[in-house]
């Protein structure tokens, strides 16, 4: 039993010191992994979002193009709308989420880019679809 | 092809929040956009947009499905419904805009 035991910390050392020699590099990718892993996470939540919001967009748009489409008749149904107001804001902000999670992807598997470039990349791009989405909603219904 | 389309979508919708956000200006200078957007080859891109985004999403789900549940032989059944599903939504929207 003590051979055991001691086998068993000799083992756990050895892991321990081996963790501690490539703890840098362990670290910096453990992190690595986990960014990931949370863009992986988060593009899949907003994609349930989106599925749902989607569905009603298009359900939406097939029913407001009919006729053709005029500013009277859009406005019309939008201005003072807080209920529209509402799920196009959840709207803008699950695409602000989801859109650059892919374009990160997109940047680093097919343009080589360089994670932290790629994550610069994808936060300029959210923050231009947050305002200018944002900006669009107030733009129709205040 | 999911990528592609993802791609295509993420150029258009700033293009598109522009658009609405013209509205901020009054209603004349959304008017003034949609009249000038009454052009056939416009029509025909957004025919084409609303068509990717019905199969990106179908490949969305797909992707959902195959990550969080335990169906099997999916593929093809949904690629499919994809197809199914984007032709569509596309002619929907051409009908509409038809008539």
């Amino acid at each position: 039993m003590s051979v055991n035991a001691s086998e068993r910390a000799g083992a756990a050392s050895t892991t321990a010191s081996s963790a501690g020699a490539g703890g840098d590099a362990g670290a910096a990718s453990n992190e690595a992994s986990i960014a990931q892993a949370k863009r992986w996470y988060w593009q899949r939540i907003s994609a349930m979002v989106l599925a749902i919001c989607v569905l009603i967009h298009l359900a939406v748009i097939v029913h407001a193009v009919r006729g053709g489409l005029s500013a009277e008749e859009i406005l019309g149904r939008t201005r003072g709308n807080w209920g529209f107001a509402m799920f196009y804001g959840v709207f803008v902000i699950a695409c602000a989420v989801h859109v650059p999670v892919g374009i990160a992807n997109i940047a680093e598997e097919w343009f080589g880019f360089e994670p932290r470039n790629a994550l610069g990349l994808a936060r300029a791009f959210a923050l231009v679809l947050l305002v200018m989405g944002l900006r669009a909603v107030v733009a129709v219904v205040v | 092809m999911h990528r592609l389309s993802g791609l295509a979508l993420a150029v258009f919708l700033p293009m598109h929040f522009w658009a609405l956000g013209l509205a901020l200006r009054g209603d004349a200078a959304l008017e003034g956009f949609l009249r000038f957007s009454d052009r056939p080859l416009f029509k025909l891109a957004e025919w084409g947009l609303v068509v990717l985004l019905a199969l990106h999403m179908m490949g969305g789900v797909r992707l959902l499905l195959i990550e969080f549940t335990r169906w099997s032989g999916l593929r093809k059944n949904w690629i499919a419904g994809a197809a199914g599903f984007a032709a569509l939504v596309g002619m929907a929207f051409a009908l509409a805009l038809l008539f």
